[in-house]
């Protein structure tokens, strides 16, 4: 065997696993969109469900999804700028700042629904804040905090320490230089993560289960007072998101057409977390391109 | 490698009452952790004048330039003892404003490092940090530092496009013009040719042979010929310390110390 035949059989073998992988994703990918697509319509997208009869809507699962999206980024954006900054940036070189990290790392792999059920115990049971979107919102923060904070720290990182050091040596604080020179640099890595980990949020239901709850209230969509207990807005109730809606009508649902319902809404969860994908991709490489002057990012 | 005898030195007494001090060292030693690198270096710099600090590497002459506007005050473990003497105060102290005497001393470093902002943007950051908000001042200093560094007539009409687009000599000079736009008395350059293709080489030295008229300019470079062509005075580092300051002529003529001269004649090492 020669090294040429080698790297000939080691291309060929790479290619096979990376076009099987393809063909997985497209597959599953199709699967969803084919099945999905013809159930959805504006009817379905903007009316109630429905728990016995055929022909509900998702309308209000999908208002919860974006709105604890929103909280959730709300809350979980400064925490991970913050966090992420100081590691990047102040920390220290020491245990204490290997420790955290190494927290960071294995509070990303914990499974959601162990933080769901932390979620629970903790938000809802404890803190008494019950089955609300406002439970939900801080169990999504747990489960998303430590990839968003990896994400800015590796951001920063990123740009060269010789900017930082042009900072400086103008006159700057170490303040002024990271938020003025390293932050813009590293902006497009932190928004595209930003959006990924919406993403990661919007299909997220097992930390949702046991903290958002299953269910939501009769809603009153003419008043938007946050106080209001009807109110879409209120934060203390609870909240049934598309992608608990989808476990339910599987595991429980008692309507005839569940499965175009289910269909139907994993359609709709999946291209919602696909323009995502993308839109991270755009804003990156927009952002990236308005700063460098570069068109492609490599 | 030789060995050299590091108390044979000759360092000429430049503050002799006869010219214009910038800036002067009195033994500084630089340590990081336990390691010593710069073994007590005492050097002082002429006014409008451009000196060159030439060495191999490792010679610590890096080291010695970035302790000056103390720049390894960012490098954890990294101490700095022995005074620097500027405007009769000892910028190494405690009590100095670093970030204000930074205004005063410059510096430009080996990889050119515009900031991802524009053209424009990068020359009036720091000036806007620093408190400067007068759009006309603003504009007429990146006007004139982009002169002074030889750029304008390439950027002129380019003043809002990306910096990071520049070739690397190009870039190079806008952190010049960056530096001198803090109107800095003295400019301390590290290696600023060494990733410049010879035509930028030869730009950025006449740039700076324009800028000693205004500045006081202290050069480290790996280029001989370059030190030769451009400084007035050098000092020659060996192993942590300065073995030999003299006039530049005099270095590459007629050095008194024998390191010094297998150095500039190639057979060091």
């Amino acid at each position: 065997m020669t090294p040429r035949k080698w790297d000939k059989i080691a291309t060929f073998v790479l290619y096979m696993i990376s076009i099987f992988i393809i063909f997985v994703l497209a597959f599953l990918l199709l699967y969803i969109l084919i099945s999905g697509l013809p159930n959805v319509s504006w009817h379905f997208i903007t009316s109630k469900s429905s728990s016995f009869q055929a022909g509900g809507g998702i309308g209000v699962q999908l208002f919860n999804s974006v709105y604890l999206l929103v909280l959730a980024m709300i809350i979980s954006v400064p925490l991970s700028l913050g966090a992420g900054i100081w590691l990047s940036e102040y920390a220290p070189k020491n245990w204490i700042t290997s420790l955290i990290r190494n927290a960071i790392e294995i509070l990303s792999s914990l499974p959601s629904v162990v933080v769901g059920l932390f979620g629970f115990l903790v938000f809802s049971i404890n803190m008494k804040f019950g089955f609300s979107i406002l439970s939900g919102a801080l169990a999504l923060t747990v489960f998303n905090l430590p990839l968003l904070t990896r994400k800015v720290e590796d951001s920063l990182q990123a740009i060269h320490y010789t900017q930082r050091e042009a900072g400086y040596a103008l006159g700057l604080s170490r303040w002024e230089t990271v938020i003025h020179v390293v932050v813009p640099a590293a902006l497009p890595g932190i928004i595209t993560g930003m959006i990924l980990g919406m993403g990661r949020i919007f299909g997220e239901a097992a930390a949702l289960i046991y903290t958002a709850g299953q269910s939501s209230p009769s809603l009153d969509f003419s008043n938007w007072n946050p106080l209001y207990i009807a109110s879409p807005l209120n934060p203390m109730r609870s909240a049934e998101t598309l992608a608990v809606h989808i476990w339910k009508i599987n595991s429980e649902g008692i309507i005839p057409d569940a499965t175009q319902v289910s269909a139907a809404s994993s359609a709709v969860l999946v291209l919602f977390v696909l323009l995502l994908n993308f839109l991270a991709r755009y804003v990156g490489n927009r952002l990236y391109a308005r700063l460098t002057g570069v068109k492609e990012r490599n | 490698m030789k060995t050299y005898d590091s108390e044979d030195r000759y360092i000429k007494d430049l503050d002799d009452g006869k010219r214009e001090i910038a800036l002067s060292t009195d033994d500084i030693h630089v340590s990081y952790g336990t390691h010593e690198a710069i073994h007590g270096v005492s050097l002082a710099f002429e006014r409008f004048k451009i000196t060159a600090l030439i060495g191999a590497s490792g010679s610590g002459k890096s080291t010695y330039l970035r302790s000056l506007n103390r720049m390894n005050d960012n490098i954890a473990g990294t101490k700095v003892t022995g005074k620097i003497m500027y405007r009769g105060l000892d910028v190494n102290s405690n009590e100095v404003d670093v970030y204000e005497m930074r205004k005063h001393i410059g510096m430009v470093f080996q990889q050119p490092n515009p900031f991802a902002k524009s053209i424009y943007d990068n020359i009036t950051f720091a000036l806007q940090r620093h408190g400067e908000k007068r759009k006309d001042v603003l504009d007429e200093t990146v006007e004139t530092t982009l002169k002074q560094a030889g750029l304008w007539e390439q950027v002129k009409d380019d003043l809002h496009q990306s910096a990071l687009a520049l070739s690397g000599g190009q870039a190079q000079r806008l952190c010049i013009a960056r530096a001198i736009a803090m109107k800095p008395d003295i400019l301390l350059l590290d290696e600023p040719a060494a990733v410049l293709d010879p035509i930028s080489t030869a730009t950025l030295e006449e740039t700076l042979m324009e800028l000693k008229e205004r500045y006081t300019i202290i050069i480290v470079t790996h280029n001989m010929q370059q030190a030769g062509r451009i400084s007035d005075y050098t000092a020659f580092f060996h192993l942590g310390n300065a073995l030999e300051y003299d006039e530049t002529r005099k270095i590459f003529t007629r050095p008194k110390i024998q390191a010094t001269e297998d150095y500039v004649s190639g057979h060091f090492g």
